[in-house]
């Protein structure tokens, strides 16, 4: 087990220098000169030339990516030349608003989605399967924003029971806090249940044709001993790996729902940094949740060795 | 003498598929006494594990049966579900095919074994593991302690049907279907696992029905043989009696059929040409007319019912029995 940590981490490395390579790509090569952006339009060519010698931006690219990296893994990131805040204090400032926000969302997702695939699945091509593989299907296909406005309409405007928009910190009011985020949640949560429902269900559904649970069934085993414990775990690889993205792709906050619900998360600083130009948080913020996004996939890759013993013992 | 331990009467097994029904099992009846052993054989394809399949009520779905299936004393067609549960496992049980997809991958053997004992016996945890070692010790497997820990992928596949074997003894069952037990194993390991079979049950005095496309695994240890074509039992005797002389065509096709060890080398074996009917579109006729070379006009017009031989036990369906001077070894 230990080697295949060790191993899954070697190869998490390259993937981790492409990302910032990227990253500085996307910012450095974005059209626009910084030192411009940054005096604005009444700058003289002497001014702009000066600031570009000042921020390394008259050195080749090549040159200013190693000069980043360097400060990057010595944990300096920049900061924000309109705020004077370093990205790590901003991320910091947001990021607990985007973890709260992703898991709440992500929870409610398989609180719905892993029971319903299950049920699903023991009666596929019932009418429960069929009405709820329906539902998903409409569900999938609504968008976030109209979620958003209907259940805002549903729970605040007509029953007056959750707050439209805005947040307060957990450590200040947590029940409060809970209230505010109830809405974005559910909203982002009734995008991933469907997603996770269909992949559970039709793997459940592949699950059971197998041999072992024909021989489960035959050993006279109870029917929930036979669904949860000999057909859930060997269908969950997939549904780990969609969780696993949403929640990597939920990290990095959600442009739509934050700004909707008015939450100071990852999102609307990325929405901040790119409306005015700022780059470096951009560059530094757009890096930290790229890796992120790599962390939990190799989380999610240590799961599928807990889930699966081959994977474990290298047998696949 | 007592009712037998399980009758098999008038079961049919039809199948609905896109080009019409499939009738996998085509009235069968077949009945075994406690402790004896019953080999059921025939190709792919006849219905044989179809037929398996409906004794131990793991059907698809859509499956139709109808007939009975009356295993000590109640039919297991019409038994509620909560019944057959606790039958099955504890009275009934099963060994696959194929011991490679037959375990859960991602449960320990140790579970496996126990789940099933705590299932229906009333034993604690530490009672059923001593239990299942002890289990695997009786199918042959070293350091039974140290498996119980071990996922299925770290046994061989004969090491798996062992477990698989294990698992099926572990409720002390009075039948047990064993469903080509030994088809996906090496060759080498193929004898091993039969002659465990065997013995474990003489030792335990269960009923057993062996499962097999090859004549030569029931020569010498089953009580009764059932030859199988489709769907249907064409022949149908002790196994001495049947060795001695068969009656059908295709009994006699499935035996010439095992290779010889002590043929020429580059003999060509004489395999069953053709191949069975296609099971949507019933014949007429014998299902086996088209391939037989004993085949008469009658055989394409009239299906033979199964009837008694001179000697007794022995049912033939054929109009036209192969007339055999001596008998031939198994």
């Amino acid at each position: 087990m230990l080697n295949f940590v060790v191993r899954r981490l070697l190869a998490i490395l390259p993937v981790l220098l492409a990302v910032s390579l990227l990253t500085f790509l996307i910012a450095s090569l974005l059209p626009g000169d910084l030192a411009y952006v940054i005096l604005g339009d009444q700058a003289t060519p002497e001014n702009v030339a000066a600031l570009r010698r000042d921020m390394g931006l008259d050195q080749p690219l090549w040159w200013r990516y190693l000069s980043w990296l360097g400060h990057v893994l010595q944990g300096d990131l920049g900061r924000s030349f309109r705020t004077g805040q370093t990205v790590l204090q901003a991320v910091a400032e947001r990021i607990p608003v985007s973890l709260e926000l992703m898991l709440m969302a992500e929870f409610i997702g398989l609180l719905i989605g892993v029971p319903v695939a299950i049920a699903c699945a023991a009666r596929a091509g019932g009418a429960f399967d069929r009405f709820m593989t329906g539902s998903a299907f409409a569900m999938l296909s609504m968008p976030s924003f109209l979620m958003a406005i209907l259940l805002i309409y549903l729970f605040a405007v007509e029953l007056h029971w959750l707050p439209a928009t805005g947040y307060v910190p957990f450590t200040e009011a947590p029940l409060n806090n809970l209230r505010f985020f109830v809405l974005p949640a559910l909203t982002l949560a009734l995008a991933e249940w469907p997603g996770i429902m269909r992949v559970l269900r039709s793997d459940m559904i592949a699950t059971l044709q197998e041999d072992y649970i024909a021989l489960a069934k035959a050993k006279g085993l109870k029917p929930s001993r036979i669904l949860f414990v000999h057909a859930l775990k060997p269908s969950s690889l997939t549904l780990v790996t969609v969780t696993g993205i949403n929640i990597g792709r939920l990290l990095g906050g959600t442009l739509i729902v934050e700004t909707i619900f008015a939450l100071p998360g990852i999102g609307r600083l990325l929405v901040g940094a790119i409306y005015t130009r700022d780059l470096v948080i951009l560059q530094g913020v757009v890096l930290l949740v790229a890796c992120g996004f790599v962390i939990v996939n190799f989380i999610v890759d240590l799961l599928y060795a807990v889930l699966d013993p081959r994977i474990r013992h290298g047998h696949t | 003498m007592s009712a037998p331990l399980l009758t098999i009467a008038d079961v049919a097994v039809e199948l609905p598929t896109p080009r019409g029904n499939l009738r996998a099992v085509d009235h069968v009846d077949l009945s075994l006494d406690a402790g004896r052993t019953l080999g059921i054989v025939g190709e792919s394809g006849c219905g044989k594990t179809m037929l398996s399949r409906a004794v131990l009520q793991l059907l698809p779905k859509k499956a139709k049966l109808t007939g009975r299936v009356m295993f000590d004393g109640v039919d297991l067609v019409r038994l509620d579900k909560e019944r057959l549960r606790r039958l099955r496992g504890r009275d009934l049980a099963v060994v696959f095919q194929d011991p490679m997809t037959s375990l859960n991958p991602v449960l320990t053997i140790g579970t496996q074994l126990m789940e099933t004992i705590q299932e229906h016996l009333e034993l604690d945890a530490p009672a059923a593991k001593a239990r299942s070692i002890e289990l695997l010790a009786a199918v042959g497997i070293p350091a039974p302690e140290q498996r119980l820990a071990q996922y299925p992928h770290q046994c061989s596949g004969g090491m798996r049907q062992r477990i698989a074997i294990a698992i099926a003894l572990s409720c002390e069952p009075k039948l047990l279907i064993a469903d080509e037990p030994t088809t996906a194993l090496d060759v080498t390991i193929q004898a091993q696992i039969l002659d465990l079979l065997a013995r474990e049950q003489r030792r335990r005095h269960m009923a057993m029905i062996i499962i097999t496309h090859d004549l030569g695994v029931v020569a010498g240890r089953a009580d009764e043989v059932a030859v199988m074509y489709a769907g249907r039992v064409v022949e149908r005797a002790p196994t001495q009696a049947l060795f001695k002389r068969m009656h059908m065509p295709y009994t006699e096709a499935l035996l010439a059929a095992i290779p010889k060890l002590d043929a020429a080398p580059h003999t060509p074996l004489p395999a069953i040409s053709g191949r069975p009917p296609d099971p949507t579109r019933p014949l007429k006729g014998c299902s086996f007319a088209p391939r037989c070379r004993y085949a008469a006009d009658r055989c394409h017009e009239a299906k033979p019912e199964l009837k008694s031989a001179e000697t007794s036990g022995h049912l033939y369906a054929c109009f036209h029995p192969i007339q055999m001077a001596e008998g031939i070894g198994a």
